[in-house]
């Protein structure tokens, strides 16, 4: 029973050694304040081991990956710390950025408008005032040249938030990084891309399921061989527990709609370790923080199963589930805004134990409005005194071991399984979605929520309980509304301004591209940004050819 | 028999989050209402259309996106064009407090916070139609 722990052992030692050579340790030493030097991986001893703890637990930076995707996680570099930003015009938001990146933010995160997540330009009728409300707006290639202005694409990585049209969108960020004088081989970052949450939970579909599935997996292969270093899908659970879903279904909803992208791609022709590398996760923390920390370590423990056991992947990089965690912005409340931080610290730390990849902290006055300067930074400096002060990064995996959480990481798998095999009987997850049933399920536990929280059976300090007079928060981010104009100017600007006959050749070919099931439609999308065809224009020509989902 | 309350709950604009009207929806039904979802991305003018098709007694708006300053007056104003400002109109969402007395001012009815229990929600409805939310 001990040979297997040993080799295990041994395995995860050389590993070390390996990652050590290329990333050496934060610290020659990590000590305590009372000089107790601190391993980097705490373990059963010989005598205590059992078959179990090999089988189920094991070690960091080995299958099934409980413990963590790197042998020696936060010692050599911590996560990522990525706040998701943007509001307003690309100006206002390239200053946010450049500002963050002063302030030891390690990667950019971009939040689009609605307009440009849903396929409008900004003076579309659609858009009426929601232009740079919710995110920049970007109407063409010129709105990301601005966004992206002095930021060196080849040191920075970035994360854009955008699912139905991301095609257009990474075509862009490829074509500033051209003209940076990066090319695309050497860009890094992670587009959303994960269209069957937006049926579920988040709302900003343009295409029915069918077209929406092949544009992502046109983006898989077309990245597989152009842009090897970009996440070409973040699968995001972080919305489906945001419209009220417990932890087991925020897990067993995107594992399950992980499997219909990886079956879809797969269909498409590709094999699984071409692009299963690829693969990024995005997951929610709210506040019970040791069922947080325990479903982060179960979703990696199933993830690395099936995609070993069920789809027979052989690299090692299609096993390990990557994921981004922010923080929960509906366990904020508007009331007392400054006890949000408080929050905020607690779901961060169960996403640093839960071995996170990269973080976004939420602001405290998100429940009022996009955060200021002031509450973002502050935001910031949470993950900062996480990962410097607490001393919770210098050993792998502190929670391994408590019978709790071992047990409760045990009880979220079993769980989310059965809702898994529940949605495979179903026909898997696309059709799930279309007959409803991860929305009403959704439903369900977000009314639950409500009535526990009105009937005081859940305490949440100062909404329910622990009340006080409030004053009116003044100090908030205002988006200004001559933007909306400005904007809608400098579209009417560019279209003015370019080679039309260009635009409309470009579109043309793209249109011709999507009749045709089998082309990728990828290289002429990027065609098409080049010649400054808007965002909407280009989603509009393939709304003509795909059709829009209306909603159940 | 009474008739029942009849309420149209919507979602203006391009925000797709709908875990609070799906919720306000729900909690009226149950308080034995009849709701009807208009669903996400609606209009002003197809917000009023569909409250005036199914004859509604009250529309609850519902926003998270910050375009309510321009939305939800837009919806007043698309109800007075086709002769229905007898319909009040009440919403809710991420609104910050400043921007209430602005809302109130271009004929919202009322404004709910997050945080709001269902049953003040409710509460407001059944004053409204019973005609005593004027006081």
């Amino acid at each position: 029973m001990t040979e297997r722990f040993n080799e295990q052992l041994n395995e995860w030692k050389k590993q070390v050694e390996k990652t050590n050579e290329r990333f050496p340790e934060r610290k020659e030493q990590f000590v305590n304040k009372s000089d107790i030097e601190i391993d980097p991986l705490y373990f059963p001893k010989e005598d205590q081991v059992d078959e179990e703890y090999s089988e189920k637990i094991g070690f960091p930076g080995q299958y099934p990956y409980t413990r963590g995707i790197q042998p020696s996680m936060y010692r050599n570099r911590f996560w990522t710390m990525r706040q998701y930003a943007g509001f307003g015009s690309a100006e206002e938001t390239n200053k946010r950025f450049r500002y963050l990146l002063e302030q030891g933010q390690t990667g950019l995160s971009v939040a689009f408008d609605l307009p440009t997540q849903i396929g409008y330009d900004s003076d579309d009728s659609m858009s009426e005032g929601e232009v740079g409300k919710v995110g920049v707006a970007i109407d063409s290639l010129e709105d990301m040249e601005t966004l992206l202005k002095g930021i060196p694409l080849d040191q920075v990585s970035t994360s854009m938030t955008i699912n139905a049209p991301a095609s257009v969108l990474l075509c862009m960020y490829i074509a500033v990084a051209e003209k940076q004088g990066v090319p695309k081989e050497k860009v890094t970052g992670t587009i959303q891309n994960d269209i069957l949450k937006e049926y579920i939970a988040r709302g900003t579909y343009i295409y029915p399921p069918k077209p929406s599935m092949r544009l992502i997996t046109n983006i898989f292969e077309y990245c597989a061989n152009e842009v090897p270093k970009f996440n070409t899908i973040s699968i995001s659970g972080y919305h489906i527990r945001e419209a009220g879903s417990t932890a087991v279904q925020e897990v067993a909803f995107t594992l399950a709609n992980g499997m219909a992208y990886v079956d879809a791609a797969i269909e498409s022709g590709l094999e699984v370790d071409q692009f299963a590398p690829r693969l990024a996760f995005f997951f929610n923390a709210h506040n019970n923080f040791f069922e947080e920390a325990a479903k982060f370590r179960a979703a990696r423990r199933i993830w690395a199963k099936m995609m070993k056991e069920k789809y027979k992947a052989q690299n090692e990089k299609s096993w390990r589930l990557r994921f981004h965690t922010q923080t929960g912005g509906s366990t904020l409340t508007a009331q007392q805004p400054d006890n949000n931080i408080v929050r905020v610290a607690l779901q961060a730390l169960s996403a640093v134990l839960g071995g996170t990849q990269s973080l976004h902290t939420n602001s405290r006055d998100e429940a009022l409005a996009l955060p200021t300067e002031e509450s973002a930074r502050i935001a910031l400096r949470t993950q900062q005194i996480i990962a410097h002060e607490s001393g919770v990064a210098d050993t792998v995996d502190p929670l391994a071991g408590s019978y709790y959480v071992e047990q409760m990481t045990d009880e979220i798998e079993k769980e989310v399984m059965a809702y898994i095999d529940r949605i495979e009987e179903m026909g898997g997850a696309v059709q799930a979605v279309e007959e409803g049933y991860m929305q009403r399920e959704i439903h369900q536990a977000a009314y639950e929520t409500q009535k526990k929280i009105e009937s005081q059976e859940e305490v949440i300090v100062g909404m329910n309980e622990f009340k006080i007079e409030e004053e009116v928060h003044e100090d908030l981010l205002r988006v200004d509304e001559q933007l909306e104009q400005n904007q809608v100017k400098q579209v009417q600007n560019v279209r003015d301004q370019r080679n039309q006959p260009q635009v409309d050749e470009q579109l043309n070919k793209l249109k011709e591209a999507a009749q045709k099931s089998h082309e990728n439609l990828m290289p002429y999308i990027l065609d098409c940004v080049k010649s400054y065809a808007t965002v909407g224009e280009i989603c509009h020509v393939l709304r003509d050819e795909f059709g829009e989902y209306t909603g159940m | 028999m009474e008739r029942k309350i009849r309420v149209l709950i919507a979602k203006p604009g391009l925000d797709g989050h709908d875990r609070g009207a799906l919720i306000i929806a729900q909690a009226l039904r149950d308080h034995g209402m009849e709701v009807i979802y208009t669903g996400l991305r609606q209009s002003p003018a197809q917000i009023a259309q569909a409250a005036i098709q199914e004859d509604v007694d009250v529309v609850g708006l519902s926003s998270l996106s910050g375009g309510h300053k321009t939305l939800f007056p837009k919806v007043v104003e698309a109800l007075k064009e086709k002769d229905a400002e007898d319909i009040p109109v009440i919403g809710g969402g991420v609104i910050p407090d400043e921007d209430i007395a602005y809302l109130l001012e271009q004929g919202v009815q009322k404004i709910f916070t997050p945080g709001t229990p269902t049953t003040e929600t409710v509460d407001f409805i059944k004053s409204c139609v019973s005609g005593d939310s004027n006081e």
